[in-house]
């Protein structure tokens, strides 16, 4: 760790437990930029977790390693007590230019990772249509993502992540390509998707906003390369209204307190 | 237009297609399969790409007609004279626009494809190939039209068979109105030829693109 307060309330201990472990990774890219910096984190099971920083502070390098999709160059990730060394089952990944082929219906799309287990053609389709209709696409499944909104693409983005059943999702900055509308929506299904689905979110943002108001925990970067600066524990009731989240005054303290941590990065 | 009623219903048209078409036929299937998967392969593979990829850069800027000479010199002047000209003329740009379209696939969707575990024959099959395929067609298309180049240039300077020979003879005859016939009848063969290979491909590659 770079930096470290020790005084505030809301911090805990960065102690490496939970369902995914980060211990020690540091990523370095060929031509020598250092992204990342000895990261150790956990992610508790059925938490969301924010990464959150100033840009290129190698957050989405992070969610990345998480994923399998890239190695890091120091270090291992550890999920569910093994150490991952590509992508898994117990991981899915959306992302943030939603990643849809534009040649296949949104039904083959939240299929295909169905598809690529080489699970039937119906029993992915079933499973598909009700992940579709989770995320209040029903009715569009033979559409094409051309004929879709952006928020409706992460949308079918996301069912595509939830088809698979993995334990954790991890989510590119889901919402950066939709509009602030769309998106408020958004946060707010994904806060009702935490409390039905019992999984496993981590989530890389750089709308402080949308961190504490989705999060359980909030993991503030540095700039590059990303080291851990602060873990926080937001501590709020996702369960209650949306309304009254955004009114809460912990909730608008945080968001203040993480600013005035971040604006120190900022040049 | 007289002319090309004329020369159809005698029968003179049909007997020089049939003869233009042999060469054509022969030398864009050849060009058509082994390009793509030279091309695919190519873009799959570096090692390939260095070994294969200059020879087809330099055929395709090389000026055909001038190595025409050369063919006939070498395979003499039948049939298969006729089918290297056309593959000279097609097979670059097939080759060379598939394997730019498997190269240029969108990593974006060869990530997400890796992230749910796809291995690297479904990514290759699910992902590469079908983003690649409008480019492969593209270069398919062009190719085609680069045949018929190939195959009307081959006749006119090889041996006078089929339409070539329908041009060649009606114009030292001064029949102009036959001659246009000719040349009309397979520019619109061309034309017609591979604007229904657009069609065939939207119906079956990308079916988004059908109401659109």
């Amino acid at each position: 760790m770079k930096t470290s307060g020790t005084t505030d309330p809301v911090e805990t201990a960065t102690k490496p437990d939970g369902i995914v472990q980060a211990r020690g990774i540091s990523k370095t890219y060929d031509g020598g930029i250092q992204a990342l910096e000895g990261i150790d984190l956990g992610f508790p099971k059925g938490e969301l977790t924010t990464l959150l920083g100033p840009s290129g502070c190698g957050k989405t390098t992070l969610l990345k390693i998480i994923a399998g999709l890239l190695e890091p160059s120091a270090g291992t990730i550890i999920v569910n007590g093994r150490a991952v060394t590509g992508p898994g089952p117990e991981r899915a990944f959306v992302f943030q230019d939603f990643a849809l082929m534009p040649w296949a219906s949104v039904l083959r799309n939240v299929a295909f990772g169905l598809e690529l287990r080489g699970v039937p053609r119906h029993e992915r389709h079933v499973i598909a249509r009700s992940h579709i209709a989770k995320v209040g696409l029903a009715g569009f499944e033979e559409r094409y993502p051309h004929e879709l909104s952006g928020g409706m693409r992460q949308r079918v983005g996301l069912a595509r992540a939830l088809a698979v059943d993995a334990e954790v999702l991890l989510m590119d900055e889901p919402f950066s390509a939709v509009d602030e509308q769309t998106r408020r929506k958004f946060q707010e299904d994904l806060l009702h998707l935490i409390q039905s689905e019992n999984k496993t979110f981590i989530f890389v943002t750089h709308s402080i906003e949308e961190a504490v108001y989705v999060s359980d925990q909030v993991v503030l970067l540095t700039p590059r390369p990303g080291a851990v600066s602060r873990v926080i524990r937001t501590g709020l009731d996702h369960g209650g209204s949306p309304e009254e989240l955004r009114r809460n005054k912990r909730y608008l303290d945080m968001v203040e307190e993480i600013w005035q941590m971040l604006r120190g990065y900022l040049v | 237009m007289a002319a090309l009623f004329q020369m159809t219903l005698d029968g003179s048209m049909g007997r020089a297609y049939l003869s233009t078409l042999q060469p054509l036929v022969i030398g864009l299937f050849i060009s058509g399969v082994f390009g793509i998967l030279a091309g695919i392969a190519m873009g799959l593979s570096r090692l390939f790409e260095f070994f294969v990829a200059p020879v087809f850069i330099v055929l395709q800027a090389a000026p055909v007609a001038a190595l025409i000479p050369l063919i006939t010199f070498i395979y003499g002047i039948g049939l298969t004279a006729k089918v290297i000209a056309v593959c000279i003329l097609a097979a670059p740009v097939i080759v060379l626009n598939s394997y730019k379209a498997v190269r240029n696939a969108s990593p974006s969707l060869i990530e997400m494809c890796r992230a749910f575990q796809g291995s690297r024959v479904q990514v290759i099959a699910k992902i590469i190939l079908p983003d690649a395929s409008p480019l492969i067609f593209a270069g398919l298309r062009l190719g085609i039209a680069a045949g018929f180049i190939g195959v009307v240039l081959a006749e006119l300077l090889i041996t006078p068979t089929g339409i070539g020979d329908l041009i060649t003879y009606h114009r030292s005859v001064a029949d102009y109105a036959e001659m246009y016939a000719a040349i009309f009848s397979i520019v619109a063969f061309a034309a017609i030829t591979v604007s229904s290979l657009q069609k065939l491909e939207t119906m079956v590659f990308r079916p988004e693109k059908k109401e659109a």
